[in-house]
């Protein structure tokens, strides 16, 4: 079969929306197009029959009651909502809150500015492998902390948190837990039960569904979660998020959670095969290759890796047909390598050489094949004009050299 | 971010990549940047010792695109060229032929800094010559 290029290996970024969810979002753009806030005509009705089955295929997927769905824009709002919403709401308990240092930015940034207006905030560290250690947890906790917000799996090194464990600590404090679950959810099981999760932020776009669409769980019972909102209007989703519904977009969230819910365990079985494939294919072809973050406790769809002596931007340059991301500076907007690579201590040099691979539900096995093999010629070619590698191979100890930090 | 036709050239084509044995005493050679920054490069120059003219040019260079480009060019520049105008090249001139944009900028700099640095070795490894050379004839002065 013919490949056909450019290969997309970002699904961490966003994934392409599924034809059967594009089908049944379409009828709501036109026909059904009535605001679901309307409540005395049949536009409106339609459109709040379908925003309800929507939250119920949504609630499904991670073991919720319909009525603790609040849709949002994307993820970026929903963790904004949680902890702005929380450390606004409980205030009057506590003013501490607990989270790590390898969160994405929605929660590490939300976290900056409360830490202007007088809140405490404990970063947690991460071990090598990328997972926070649930000793450090348990002594950051004081009687001030009111939540604790940590990611369930990284969106660049794929890393699953101990999400379980942290939820009993949380519960066992009577402190609020939240999670950002947006690489996780429809991928791998979550169920907010199971996990004693309070509130977990899902993106629609990072599971095969639209853009612009997301949703933050707020846990009704045991304890009931309160929260100040962030926007302010007409009182929709139970006063905790204003603005007219995008009833198209939840059409297609909810449409894309079913079928994640069908195909999850199947698919993610399909790609970790795929991922380990690659990951073989890269191994058998090159020498000093390192995996960031655990092995085991991983997406089943995600590797990151490390090629040593080669900068990450100049790597995605010779695979210019493939859609990867690097940790490298020079790739991203801001001049620091990865902060998430930096986190494991792994050294900024390794973060400047590493790449993302995000695998998803049209990713192939000839794909893979591909990818590998050109990596592994452009990995060789760059090594040669490496005076790292020929450093290295002279026995050089890199880490023990002097160089000239400019 | 979208790179010149002349940086994709130098990169899928670079000039000059290798090593030039580091002990010859004609040849002088650089290295700069660090690792943790992303950029490293070294370039050597091979002078005559007749006419003091670079008669090769050599590099290695860990780092992006612009990086690898501007080593390049960098060592097509410095062959045929006399130790002092090797002196003379400025990273705006790299910027110019290479068409940096501002994030890249530091990739020429490190270009020039690596010229100067292999130059420096080199003519320290002649002063050392010529000092060794002094010591050995003063004994029959």
């Amino acid at each position: 079969m013919a490949i056909k290029l450019p290969i997309y290996m970002d699904y961490h970024a966003t994934t392409p929306v599924d034809p059967r969810v594009v089908e049944a979002m379409l009828p709501y753009f036109t026909e059904h197009f009535g605001n679901s806030a309307s409540r005395n005509h049949p536009f409106g009705w339609e459109a709040e029959a379908a925003v309800d089955r929507a939250r119920k295929q949504v609630a499904d997927l991670i073991g919720a009651n319909p009525k603790e769905i609040v849709f949002t824009s994307g993820a970026t709002e929903s963790d904004n909502l949680a902890v702005k919403g929380v450390a606004e709401m409980y205030r009057e308990k506590g003013n501490h809150i607990i989270t790590a240092v390898t969160e994405h930015k929605a929660v590490i940034d939300t976290c900056k500015r409360l830490e202007k207006e007088g809140y405490r905030v404990t970063y947690l560290p991460v071990q090598k492998d990328g997972l926070v250690s649930l000793d450090d947890l348990r002594n950051a906790i004081t009687d001030k902390t009111i939540l604790i917000t940590i990611m369930t799996a990284n969106n660049e090194i794929g890393v699953v948190q101990p999400i379980a464990e942290i939820g009993a600590i949380a519960k066992e404090k009577g402190i609020l837990f939240h999670t950002d679950a947006v690489q996780a959810v429809g991928k791998i099981p979550f169920n907010v039960n199971d996990l004693k999760v309070d509130m977990a932020s899902i993106s629609a776009h990072k599971m095969y569904g639209p853009k612009g669409v997301g949703a933050l769980y707020v846990r009704r019972r045991n304890p009931r979660v309160l929260l100040s909102p962030i926007i302010d209007g007409g009182g929709h989703e139970r006063g905790m998020r204003s603005g007219t519904l995008n009833v198209p977009g939840i059409v297609g969230f909810g449409k894309a959670a079913e079928l994640c819910g069908q195909e999850m365990a199947v698919e993610a079985e399909r790609l970790k095969g795929l991922c380990e494939r690659l990951n073989t294919k890269l191994h058998d072809g090159l020498d000093e290759i390192y995996i960031n973050g655990s092995v085991a406790h991983r997406l089943p769809h995600n590797l990151n890796i490390s090629f040593a002596y080669v900068e990450g931007e100049s790597l995605l340059m010779g695979i210019n047909d493939v859609a990867v991301s690097s940790g490298s500076a020079c790739t991203s907007a801001s001049l620091e390598p990865s902060y998430v690579l930096k986190a494991l201590g792994a050294g900024d040099d390794l973060a400047h050489s590493s790449i993302r691979f995000g695998l998803g539900r049209w990713t192939t096995a000839e794909e893979i094949d591909y990818v590998a093999n050109k990596l592994i010629s452009v990995v060789t070619r760059l090594r040669e004009m490496s005076p790292l590698y020929e450093l290295a191979k002279e026995g050089v100890d890199l880490s023990t050299m002097q160089w000239e930090v400019h | 971010m979208a790179y010149s036709s002349k940086v994709i050239d130098h990169y899928e084509h670079p000039r000059n990549v290798g090593a030039l044995p580091k002990e010859d005493p004609n040849v002088g050679t650089g290295l700069v940047g660090a690792p943790e920054c992303g950029d490293v490069m070294k370039l050597q120059v091979k002078v005559n010792p007749q006419t003091g003219i670079i008669d090769d040019a050599k590099f290695k260079t860990f780092g992006c695109g612009s990086a690898i480009a501007s080593s390049s060019l960098a060592t097509e520049w410095l062959k045929g060229k006399t130790v002092d105008e090797a002196l003379a090249i400025k990273n705006t001139d790299i910027v110019n032929e290479l068409s940096l944009p501002p994030v890249k900028i530091h990739c020429s700099v490190l270009a020039e800094d690596a010229i100067k640095a292999a130059i420096s070795d080199y003519k320290k490894k002649q002063g050392a010559k010529t000092a060794t050379a002094q010591e050995h004839a003063q004994p029959s002065a």
